[in-house]
């Protein structure tokens, strides 16, 4: 391993966190809307959210360059009212990988509110509970599992993300490259062996990141699973 | 005892099948609401406990108005003070068993919706209805079905509630257990003296347990009144209404 694939490593897992990290909170309250609350639009949000899912990465990765753009509607603002460049730097990759791992944490996540029944948190409130404590104390906790399940989910969608990345970030070594940019430009520069370490890095990273949320996962199922059978008597 | 006055006036709610429409005063210790499967019962207790508006009508409680649609008044569920015990008991899996038993209490010594002097002790409630061993579980998965009952029914009277709402707490346990548990609501009429509103269909029930009986039908009153005058002997159920009888 050279210092520059330990760069490449070190900036993809920076930057997938971070990226995952930023769409945990709107993620999970846009997920609880969908999942208990109807509103005019609602169609349209889930839709847009959905979005990139289907779309390919890189036509996304071309809204989101023209978005964030120096002329772009949101990158002109942030340029002069902030002095922040966006478009080929760090920020458009945490951004791409935050975009395509969205739809994943807030699918995961609307099962998770879904699955909480809504009696106990009716309980809940007449017991002398406000919405917002029930939410903390009764719904968050029993929608941990499928929430951390679906930001695990969305970190492992944005340590492989290419398309969006390479439209909107590039591709600049020691600056915006991440194991997967890397990885197609050293088989393009047939630098296969040094592709195939960042390959094996790529599988342990994701392998470990899997089998670390089913481990924990696993424990919290048999420590409270709602769903067990009751004894009788 | 403390005198009840619940008051539903005109209270109104379109249903599936039927239109919801009560008007009644109910005024016994443990007022039953009696009817079969889907007669409104469980809706009713619902719209007293705050988690179903009505389209119309009133809900007082004692001296409060819990519901308006004249005035729009609205009282939401954690300010209303009624403990809600639904038929499953719906403990929270995620909390040991003391921790689900002390959840309304802790929020009734906090917040807006904080009692000066709560009624009631855990000591006195959990030795009333012999929980004190089940108070170190870590959770409640493992407690039989009338455990649960007991733990759900502590839970709301240590919330401090000024009426219970209790929908059908026997309906998922078999006869003997059912015999078991029934002694305990007993008691707590006898011991805390917090009127109830019980929903049941076991005419049995409702003679061991309730003074006054509200009859529903398809959402509306059918009859109301003290059981004796609304039930009588049969061989299997032990009771039967009156104008079932005849």
């Amino acid at each position: 391993m050279t210092a520059e694939d330990w760069q490449i490593i070190g900036f993809t897992l920076w930057a997938a966190a971070l990226g995952t990290l930023l769409i945990l909170p709107p993620g999970a309250a846009l997920a609880w809307l969908l999942a208990r609350r109807s509103w005019p639009g609602k169609a349209l949000v889930e839709t847009l959210v959905a979005l990139p899912l289907v779309l390919p990465p890189v036509a996304t990765g071309l809204i989101l360059l023209k978005l964030l753009g120096r002329r772009g509607p949101v990158g002109g603002f942030l340029e002069k009212f902030c002095g922040l460049e966006i478009v080929f730097t760090w920020r458009a990759v945490v951004i791409a990988t935050a975009v395509m791992s969205f739809p994943l944490f807030v699918r995961a996540a609307r099962v998770a509110f879904e699955e909480v029944p809504v009696r106990l948190e009716q309980v809940a409130r007449t017991l002398g509970r406000s919405r917002a404590q029930v939410f903390l104390s009764i719904t968050l906790p029993l929608a941990a599992r499928g929430l951390t399940g679906g930001a695990v989910l969305a970190f492992a969608r944005a340590l492989g993300e290419f398309g969006a990345t390479v439209m909107v970030a590039g591709n600049i070594p020691g600056k915006t490259a991440t194991i997967a940019l890397s990885i197609y430009s050293l088989v393009q520069l047939g630098q296969d062996d040094a592709a195939l370490r960042l390959l094996a890095v790529s599988v342990v990273i994701a392998g470990a990141a899997l089998w670390a949320a089913e481990t924990w996962l696993g424990r919290r199922k048999k420590k409270a699973d709602p769903l067990a059978p009751l004894p009788h008597g | 005892m403390q005198t009840p006055s619940l008051r539903l006036t005109d209270v109104r709610l379109p249903l599936a099948a039927f239109h919801l429409q009560v008007n009644a005063t109910l005024h016994g210790r443990v007022t039953a609401l009696f009817g079969s499967s889907g007669a409104g019962k469980t809706t009713l207790i619902e719209i007293v406990a705050g988690l179903r508006q009505p389209a119309c009508g009133r809900v007082q409680l004692n001296a409060r108005t819990l519901a308006d649609s004249a005035t729009g008044a609205w009282v939401p569920p954690e300010h209303r003070r009624v403990g809600y015990v639904p038929q499953e008991g719906s403990l929270f899996p995620h909390l040991s068993v003391r921790a689900n038993v002390l959840y309304g209490q802790r929020a009734r010594q906090r917040g807006a919706a904080r009692v000066a002097a709560p009624k009631f002790t855990l000591e006195s409630v959990v030795e009333t209805l012999e929980i004190t061993p089940l108070l170190d579980r870590p959770g409640v998965n493992s407690l039989s079905s009338g455990e649960r009952q007991r733990v759900a029914l502590a839970r709301a009277l240590l919330a401090d509630p000024e009426i219970l709402l209790l929908d059908e707490p026997l309906a998922g346990l078999d006869a003997p257990l059912k015999a078991r548990v029934l002694p305990y609501l007993a008691r707590v009429r006898d011991e805390f003296a917090v009127p109830m509103l019980y929903v049941s269909h076991a005419p049995d029930e409702v003679m061991a347990l309730c003074d006054d009986v509200l009859v529903l039908e398809r959402g509306r009153v059918l009859a109301q009144g003290a059981p004796r005058d609304l039930f009588v002997p049969a061989r299997e159920p032990r009771y039967v209404l009156k104008t079932a009888a005849s």
